[in-house]
């Protein structure tokens, strides 16, 4: 069968499961909306939030991300997954014996403050749209790409499937449609990944392939591709250090882990078991789920850039003339994931250290133009110069995002597989869009409305009322998704900063600090929060120009943009705890609710 | 908060903290800050510290969770105040 009608078999049929699964479990009450009526076993939970954590990003972007990075690239994979240690030790059995259905419900009760509880709402608000929009965008790249349709076709379609399933399920509708949505996207991740570790070392298991001998048996495959990569002009795979200082590494790796246990949408799905010892193993079951992939990206990562470097520069190691280069290459150089600028004047594409195109290193292409080779035509090429004892220039460009999606086709893998990374992609971008959308309408109808101003309000228009957030939510994602403003790209990645500078601490002193007040709180969330959005905008100018250059010498102590978070969160607890200290301590009623949701049954 | 219940959170608190010094050590310590000292050694094709930066903190991080889970079970019942 043809790829095209294959994908769109594949994808469709993954449709219709989504959809039979949301009308198998509508909700009916708030408590089934909102979390699901708390029965989702333990092991169902860990898939739902494995699905609900990994998005478009992880799927599509990590292994690329890694496999340019080397070892700084293990900052994602231990921030991305020790915030779960975190999770299930400080905050999610507690919450879970809280019982109730909100973050912010969580902030207002402990805190005994409706402030405290709008505030808590717009930093989730905040959080969760940055994060959805680059979610939608990712659904309508993916059937672009592989199904040719234009992004907002592409769009629309995933919209819609997330309206049927989050307004009409809510929480239940969700948690289900995750359990699918995991088993469809760890199988398209791994299937690949297991194809490309026996190709290349004979080792079936991606994580040990990763430090295997290779098949020809010259070298261990990390050793060759740093010889490799240090005689191409670039740092080493594995040495550390090479793009990043150790402190930043250390920043943005805590940064990350606490942004991950601050993290709304996340939270939440620990509000959705029925006892507080089912949040606990839940963490480690949902934690197991996301390491599968997680321990297979930093394989994918080397082996594409194995397969990259001798696609492109062949095993004598001077290049492949454009017109010998795979189908691949030509078909994602369509796409305007690739393009390749002969520098030299030798028709041989070649790749080493250097950007190849001028600006920010990526191509602007000139309409359809082609060139001499029948290579797409490109306006701005750089200088060409060697970098780093290279044998040559580098003449390619090469979007990171290819090495995951293109990985079957570089490893010449049947075109069942390519439907499934297509169908893979989309489930990881549509479980956790309709995750952040959940939260976004529940701290609206529950938070805002029934909590706030219309206490009144019972519980069947409660109901109604997060249907239609949930709608008018999905609309708004789609929105962004379709004109994402300038500074979405920028911002998903401070989503965990502003997590870890604002949610995070003030969840774990209402746990921890009984003598917490509100007064603490509150300041201390406003301070962690105004301190990293303006760390922010300061170097990177999210909606103004810049106002410092974005260079280590400016940074505070030497700390990234990235990691900015971390500074946040020492600012909010000590701003917090100097703040209590000077106020009245919490009511006894506050301080018996603290002894309540530390133990998890009282006698 | 009776004697009872203030034992249990005191051990409570005290497997959260070891759990989190293993989390710290394994992580910012082997991974990232003694890095250069583990990249000396090897185990299979892997530079020791590159194994714990990639993939050995992924691997204790989940052994971790599972153990806490476990060990909190007991605590529970121990005094008193589990579920079921």
């Amino acid at each position: 069968m043809e790829l095209q009608t294959l994908t769109f078999l594949t994808v469709g049929l993954s449709f219709a499961l989504y959809i039979a699964i949301a009308i198998g479990s509508r909700a009916t009450s708030t408590g089934d909306f909102y979390v699901a009526g708390k029965h989702v076993h333990p092991v169902a939970n860990g898939m739902a939030t494995a699905a609900d954590w990994m998005s478009a990003a992880s799927f599509i972007s990590m292994a690329g991300l890694i496999s340019f990075l080397g070892y700084e690239g293990g900052m994602y994979l231990m921030g991305w997954t020790g915030g779960y240690v975190l999770l299930a030790m400080l905050l999610a059995p507690y919450l879970r014996k809280f019982g109730k259905f909100t973050v912010p419900e969580f902030i207002g009760d402990r805190y005994y403050s409706q402030l405290a509880r709008v505030v808590a709402v717009i930093c989730l608000i905040f959080i969760s749209f940055t994060y959805v929009a680059g979610q939608m965008r990712g659904v309508g790249i993916v059937f672009s790409r592989f199904l040719e349709v234009p992004v907002e076709t592409g769009l629309f379609v995933g919209m819609g499937v997330v309206f049927i399933y989050a307004v009409l399920g809510g929480m239940k509708g969700i948690t289900y449609t995750q359990v699918a949505q995991y088993c469809v996207l760890i199988f398209a991740y791994t299937v690949p990944a297991v194809f490309i570790a026996i190709n290349a070392t004979g080792n079936p298991l991606p994580q040990l392939a990763l430090g295997s001998e290779l098949v020809d048996g010259s070298a261990s495959l990390l050793g060759k591709l740093d010889q490799t990569l240090v005689d191409l002009g670039f740092g080493s795979y594995t040495e550390p250090f090479n793009d990043k200082s150790m402190i930043d590494v250390c920043a943005i790796t805590l940064a990350l882990m606490v942004g991950t246990a601050g993290l709304p949408h996340v939270i939440v799905r620990f509000f959705t078991v029925p006892r507080v010892r089912d949040a606990r193993i839940s963490a480690g079951w949902a934690l197991l789920f996301i390491t599968i992939l997680y321990t297979t990206a930093p394989a994918v990562g080397a082996l594409a850039r194995m397969n990259l470097v001798e696609t492109v520069n062949g095993t004598e190691g001077s290049g492949t003339h454009y017109a010998a280069m795979p189908d691949w290459f030509k078909t994602w150089e369509n796409s305007g994931l690739l393009a390749w600028y002969d520098h030299n004047q030798d028709g041989k594409v070649q790749y080493a250290a250097g950007k190849a195109f001028a600006g920010n290193g990526k191509p602007v292409f000139d309409g359809d133009q082609r060139g001499s080779q029948g290579e797409r035509a490109t306006s701005n090429p750089g200088d060409g110069e060697i970098q780093g004892g290279a044998p040559h220039a580098n003449e390619i460009y090469v979007d990171r995002d290819i090495m995951v999606l293109a990985n079957p086709e570089i490893a010449g893998l049947p075109n069942w597989i390519i439907a499934l990374v297509a169908a893979g992609g989309i489930a990881a971008a549509l479980s956790t869009a309709a995750g952040l959308l959940l939260v976004i309408s529940s701290s609206i109808s529950h938070d805002l409305l029934k909590g706030t101003f219309m206490k009144n309000i019972s519980e069947k228009n409660e109901l109604m009322a997060g249907r239609m957030a949930a709608a008018a939510a999905i609309g708004v994602a789609g929105y962004l998704g379709l004109h994402p403003p300038a500074f979405v790209a920028q911002v998903v990645a401070f989503a965990f900063g502003l997590a870890a500078a604002s949610l995070f601490p003030v969840i774990l002193m209402g746990i921890f600090n009984k003598r917490m007040n509100k007064w603490g709180a509150i300041s201390g969330m406003l301070a962690g929060l105004s301190f990293t959005l303006g760390y922010i905008i300061y170097f990177k100018g999210v909606f103004i120009e810049p106002m410092a250059a974005n260079v280590p010498e400016n940074w505070i102590l030497g700390i990234s943009p990235e990691g900015a978070g971390v500074i946040g969160m020492v600012i909010n607890f000590a701003v917090a705890t100097a703040v209590a200290r000077n106020t009245a301590p919490p009511p006894a009623h506050i301080q018996q609710l603290v002894e309540h949701i530390r133990i998890p049954r009282q006698a | 908060m009776d004697q009872q219940h203030q034992a249990y959170w005191k051990a409570n608190i005290k497997l959260v903290i070891s759990c989190l010094v293993v989390w710290g050590t394994v992580s910012f310590g082997a991974g990232i800050l003694l890095v250069d000292f583990f990249n000396q050694f090897h185990i299979g094709g892997y530079p020791l510290g590159f194994w714990f930066a990639q993939q050995g903190s992924l691997i204790t991080f989940l052994v971790l969770i599972f153990y806490y889970a476990i060990r909190m079970n007991r605590l529970d019942r121990h005094y008193g105040v589990n579920e079921d």
